[in-house]
This record gives structure tokens, C-alpha cells and sequence, in this order.
């Protein structure tokens, strides 16, 4: 099978990119200033609630709608299904962007960034902590994105044999990349999910279960499937190009089945639990609407000519990744009650800088689309 | 293409062991709960006789260094509202009804101190992922190491009772919490609370002396006289109270695994601001769960060469 990729045509410097430009050059200076007068000057974090949007969103969230790289890789190198390899290279590219602003989202966060590095040290880590895996895990996934990504970037210089030989002896050791890269976000998107059963009974028992890990997992491959759909056509949109709508449709139907799954566990540990117990308004609320999103694609993609109806797609799609959001901002910040008196809702500065983050994002993917292969090769027909 | 039965079979195996891990709740061998050190040293607080004179605040921050922290308009007092980086222990007011009679329920008042607990299990040391918080292997004191800490909080979302603090304002900021005044145990001294509390409502001791004494005051005849040891559990100077009923229950002698600052008090504890805890730490859940999944990282192993075989045999298939 040859498959071959091609940049997108146009120029790099065009009005989006100088608006998200913008965005990324506030949360830069609002950055900064993060440095200089402490956590408490940005953020409307406390004692109370140390973990706000940043953690939430940035990490966990962009984490997750980094799976898409993980996802494809399970469905493609380990079950063998390699009709939806022309999606690959693009879901690792949001992969790449999504992990590395994760990583920059936590450097802003630790409030003693310095001594960072003793994270990588044997006889200071702690090797009880669940915040060791997670840390080392994803630091270690940031760095395999990157080599998964490489012979993309490399295969941009067809006239330099260094580049070439390196792209050759990266392809050669893609199953052994292609397994690590499955295995690191298995370990640490399910890791992400047992930081909260140390938090006990801070956590709503909505939330608040042994099975964490295990719905953090799930989640984290729909959102995966869920980023790779929406990717997929935005970029057709934003670039005209034509839309892959047949293996898009086979990966919703995949998806919704996993989905599936994924709420008959999530619903029989509550009911196994007796966790089914509503006692705050705003949290029944939080609960329902989380779960009816999953429900979404589920119920839209019974019928089979919505299956391949691209909008019914896209907002299936759009619903996966809000279900897994709202799940991971339901588990860390809106079911969490560290008891009364503290209130926590983001400033305007916190919000501004992961609004920055995600400028960044968009404008690094716009420029590798644009400056590498990227993107399936368009056949004129 | 497509998916043969072999491949299936092969994925749905390496799959299978890798969800069967995820998913078991029942853990394969439970961590065993922390026993208590036999020399631990800790706290009695007993607020039916603290009268919330707020000498164990001021000693606090003398004897640990601590600035005031001035909440009230006009800025001219130690006056905080709740622990802080700036304080590491605080006496506060239960109020209800009438507030009538102290150490009562209903219509009643009751003052509590809040502070590090030391927990024989503490879920802060489980979380820090850098070891920057540290068990004594002697006294049990719960003692944090700033020279390792990287500020990742995680040790406020672990703490059952919210006891670490971070200094939000400062650019290179540290978290502060109670010791139990370690620099003093050194050289020979105790918790400057408990010296400086002049009516027995906090006793510094080694915790199994503090256990027995609180079951001692449980055990005593309501409205009778009875002696109350000053300052240390195994003082000879006592004062004499006039026992006032107890709630019958000694907080932390399981709460949470267990603590090393035990209370006692009129009112129920939840009433006083302390969170109702199993008898183990959450801490022992975590890791039960976490090392069930990465015992000597073998379930990773497992995974990735079953991975590795699987992807070998599927990509030379599909690529060239």
C-alpha cells in the first residue's frame, strides 16, 4: 500500500494566524508576569482548590484531545486495520502539540519549577506517588510524539541523505516506537484518573471511585477518535479539501460502540457503589449533562444513513470530546469540595494564558501543515 | 487487511491483562495500613477545657517564625481567619443556636484548634512525588523538605483535612504546615502550643500515653472534679476541672488510619469542621490500586512486548 502526503498550500502569515499570533503573545507577557509575582497574582487558585483550569483543561483535557495519535495507533498498528493509516499522521501532529502545551501548561503551574528535575532523580522520587507516573510518563510521551513524528518533518528534505538515512532507520523502528507510543498513554491517561482516589471523600461519590482509572482510559481513546473525526473535517473545511468521509464514518460507528461500554461500567459502578445519590443541585446537573453527552453519539448513530451524514459526524464528534471534558472537569474541579468556604472559579489572566496555549496550538499546526507533509495527498480525480 | 482471528486473539490478550488490571477493584494484595510508630510523639488537644485564649497561636508563630496574618479592616492584629501559609495552627469558634453553654451541641459553643494532624498514614507523603514530604522514623512528625518540593500542590488535594498551605503570593513560594515545633523536639524541647497552653487543653506526649489519658478523660464521672494534667502527658503539674460531658470518641484514634494529634470534645467532630474518614487512609487505596498495576513494572512489560510482537508482524504486513 502507498499512501502519499503532501503540505497544504498557502501562505503561513494569514489573518488567523496573526490573530492567534496575538492571543499567544498576551499569555506570553501574562506568563511572564506569572514568574515574577507569584501563582496568587494570575490565578484565583487557593489553599482550597490548588489545581484550577490549568491542570483541568491544559493538562487534562489537552492530554486527552492528544489521544488522537494513541487512538489511530491502537486501531491501525495493533488491530490491523490499516484503512485508517491516512489519518495518522495528522492525529500524532495534534498529539505532538497537545502533550507539549500539556508539558508547558505544567511548568507553569508547579510553583517550584526549579527544582523540577528532581523529578528525574532515583533517590528523590517517591515511588508511591501516582504523580510520579504521570509526570515521567507523559514527559517520556512528549519525546516519542516527536520521534513518531519526525519522519513527517524529515521526509520534507528528499535531497539531504542524512535526513533521509535518519527517516529510513526511524521507519524501521516503528513497531517498537509505535508500541511504546501505545503503551505510555495507557499507563499515564489512566494514572491521571488515580491521582483523585487519594483525594477520598473530597471527591462527590458521583465521581469518587476505583474505577477512575479505568474511565480516564476510556474516555481518553474516545476523546482520541472524537479529535480525529473533528480534525479531520475542519481541516477539509479550513483547506478545501475533499472529506474522508468513509473512514470517518466507520470510526464514529467504532467509537459509539466503545461508548457504550464505556457507560454500561460507568453506570453499573455507580449502582454497585450506591453512588447514585443526588444531593447537590449543581452537581446532578453537572452529572446529567456529562452522561447525556456521551449518550449523543450513541443515540445519533443508530441510524445508519446519519453514519455518514458529515454533519451528524461532526457533532458526534463534537459531543465526544465535551462528554470526556466535562467528565475531567467534573472529576477534578466541579465534584471536588474541599469543604465550606472556598469557591474557586478561573481569573480572567488564568484563562487568558490557556486561551494562549491553545492559540499556539492552532497556529504550530496550521505551520507544520502548511511546511510538511502532513495531510493525505490530494488525487485530482 | 482486515483483522485475522490469530491477530485478534493475540490483541484481545495483551488487551485483556492490561483492562483486567485497570479494571479489578478488588486489588491483588492490599497494602498493609501503617502501624503506629512506637515512640511517636503528638498532641491531646481536649476542647471541653480550652477557653480560646489563643496563647498556643502567638506561641506558634514566635517559635516558628511566622508573620502575623491581619484579616480585620484596620490591620492590627494577628487575626486569621483560617490556616495559611502565615498560620500553621488556629483555635476557632463552634457556634449554634443561643451559643448558651459551652462545649454543648445545641444552643451551645465549642472551640476547636485546627492544625497538622501527623498522620500515622499520611496521604500527603503518598502523594508528593518528590519525597519532599517525610514521616520521622522516630516522633512520626510530618515534616516537609522545601530543597525537593517542585510546588505541585498535590499534597492539598491528598490532605483529608486541608492542612498544607502554599504561598500563593510569593515567586519562589514553599508550603508551610505544622511540625510539631520538630526544631524544638531536638533540642530537647516540645510543641511551643503545648507549652504555652495554661490549661491543659493541649498535652504534648509520646501518643500512646496521649491515647490512654484521653480514655482516662472520656472514662471520668461527668461534673466531678478531676485532675488535668498541664502541658506534657506525663506532667506532675495538673489543674482541677470540673469534667464536662464528652461526645464519647477520641478523633484520630482510627480516623483516617489514624493521626497523632488525638481530640477530644464536647461536640460531635463533624460539627467542629473535621471530616468524617474510614479507618484507612486514602493513601493506602491509591497505592493498593497504583502498585496492583505497576509492580515491578512486569503488567507494562507484558503490555509492550505483546505490543511490540503484534505491530512487528502487522506493519511488515503493510509496509515495505
Amino acid at each position: 500500500m502507498t499512501e502519499t502526503y503532501d503540505t497544504v498550500k498557502g501562505k503561513i502569515f494569514t489573518k488567523p494566524f496573526l490573530v492567534l499570533a496575538v492571543l499567544a503573545g498576551l499569555a506570553l507577557v501574562l506568563g511572564i508576569y506569572r514568574y515574577i509575582a507569584g501563582l496568587g497574582a494570575v490565578t484565583n487558585l487557593s489553599d482550597g482548590y490548588p489545581w484550577g483550569i490549568w491542570i483541568t483543561f491544559d493538562v487534562l483535557v489537552g492530554t486527552a484531545l492528544g489521544c488522537g495519535g494513541y487512538a489511530m495507533a491502537i486501531l491501525v498498528y495493533a488491530f490491523n486495520r490499516w484503512e485508517y493509516h491516512p489519518v495518522v499522521r495528522s492525529a500524532v501532529l495534534t498529539s505532538v502539540f497537545g502533550y507539549t502545551l500539556a508539558g508547558v501548561a505544567i511548568f507553569l503551574d508547579i510553583g517550584r519549577y526549579w527544582n523540577g528535575y528532581k523529578l528525574f532523580l532515583p533517590w528523590t522520587v517517591n515511588f508511591n506517588s501516582v504523580m510520579v507516573e504521570v509526570a515521567l510518563c507523559i514527559a517520556a510521551y512528549v519525546v516519542v510524539l516527536w520521534i513518531e513524528f519526525l519522519p513527517t518533518v524529515l521526509e520534507a528534505y528528499p535531497d539531504n541523505p542524512k535526513a533521509q538515512s535518519t527517516r529510513r532507520r526511524l521507519e524501521k523502528a516503528l513497531p517498537f516506537i509505535a508500541a511504546v507510543g501505545i503503551l505510555l498513554p495507557t499507563m499515564h491517561q489512566s494514572s491521571l484518573g488515580t491521582l483523585m482516589i487519594i483525594a477520598g471523600h473530597k471527591l462527590s461519590p458521583l465521581w469518587q471511585s476505583h474505577l477512575l482509572p479505568t474511565f480516564f482510559l476510556l474516555s481518553a481513546i474516545l476523546m482520541g477518535f472524537g479529535v480525529t473525526v473533528l480534525e479531520s473535517i475542519l481541516s477539509s473545511v479550513v483547506f478545501k479539501r475533499p472529506f474522508e468521509t468513509p473512514v470517518l464514518s466507520r470510526l464514529a460507528v467504532v467509537m459509539a460502540w466503545m461508548t457504550v461500554i464505556y457507560l454500561a461500567v460507568r453506570l453499573a459502578d455507580l449502582l454497585f457503589r450506591g453512588a447514585l445519590v443526588f444531593t447537590s443541585g449543581s452537581l446532578t446537573i453537572s452529572f446529567v449533562v456529562e452522561n447525556l453527552l456521551f449518550l449523543v453519539p450513541v443515540l445519533l448513530l443508530v441510524n445508519p444513513a446519519w453514519q455518514k451524514d458529515l454533519r451528524w459526524l461532526f457533532v458526534v464528534a463534537a459531543a465526544m470530546l465535551l462528554a470526556g471534558a466535562l467528565y475531567r472537569f467534573n472529576a477534578f474541579l466541579i465534584g471536588f469540595n474541599p469543604g465550606a468556604g472556598w469557591r474557586y472559579f478561573p481569573a480572567t489572566q488564568e484563562l487568558m494564558i490557556t486561551l494562549g496555549i491553545v492559540a499556539f496550538e492552532l497556529m504550530a499546526y496550521l505551520y507544520f501543515v502548511k511546511r510538511y507533509p502532513v495531510l493525505p495527498k490530494v488525487e485530482p480525480a | 487487511m482486515g483483522l485475522s482471528r490469530r491477530d485478534f486473539l493475540k490483541v484481545s490478550a495483551a488487551g485483556g491483562l492490561m483492562a483486567a488490571s485497570s479494571l479489578s477493584p478488588v486489588p491483588v494484595a492490599a497494602r498493609e495500613p501503617t502501624p503506629r510508630l512506637p515512640e511517636a510523639m503528638g498532641m491531646l488537644f481536649d476542647a471541653t477545657v480550652c477557653i480560646g485564649c489563643k496563647a498556643c497561636m502567638s506561641a506558634c508563630k514566635e517559635y516558628n517564625h511566622l508573620p502575623p496574618d491581619r484579616s480585620s479592616p484596620e490591620s492590627l492584629w494577628d487575626d486569621p481567619r483560617d490556616l495559611s501559609a502565615k498560620t500553621v495552627n488556629i483555635v476557632k469558634l463552634y457556634r449554634s443556636g443561643t451559643g448558651q453553654v459551652k462545649n454543648r451541641e445545641i444552643d451551645g459553643y465549642s472551640f476547636i484548634r485546627r492544625l497538622c494532624m501527623h498522620c500515622v498514614d499520611p496521604c500527603c507523603i503518598s502523594a508528593c512525588p518528590v519525597s519532599a514530604l517525610t514521616k520521622d522514623s522516630q516522633t512520626g512528625v510530618v515534616k516537609y523538605n522545601k530543597n525537593n518540593c517542585i510546588g505541585c500542590r498535590y499534597c492539598q488535594i491528598a490532605c483529608p483535612y486541608d492542612i498544607p498551605k502554599f504561598q500563593w503570593d510569593h515567586a519562589f513560594p514553599q508550603i508551610v504546615k505544622c511540625q510539631l515545633c520538630d526544631h524544638r523536639i531536638a533540642q530537647g524541647g516540645y510543641s511551643a502550643c503545648c507549652e504555652f497552653c495554661p490549661n491543659g487543653a493541649s498535652i504534648f506526649g509520646n501518643v500512646q500515653d496521649l491515647r490512654r489519658e484521653a480514655k482516662r478523660r472520656l472514662a471520668l464521672p461527668v461534673g466531678k472534679v478531676a485532675d488535668y494534667p498541664l502541658h506534657r502527658v506525663d506532667s506532675k503539674e495538673t489543674r482541677q476541672w470540673v469534667v464536662s460531658p464528652y461526645h464519647p470518641k477520641v478523633f484520630g484514634e482510627k480516623d483516617g488510619g489514624g493521626t497523632q494529634v488525638l481530640m477530644l470534645a464536647g461536640v460531635p467532630f463533624q460539627k467542629l469542621g473535621l471530616p468524617q474518614l474510614g479507618e484507612e487512609s486514602t493513601a493506602s487505596h491509591a497505592e493498593t490500586l497504583y502498585h496492583t498495576l505497576y509492580k515491578g513494572m512486569i503488567v507494562p512489560y507484558v503490555i509492550l512486548g505483546g505490543l511490540f510482537y503484534v505491530i512487528y508482524k502487522n506493519t511488515s504486513e503493510h509496509l515495505p
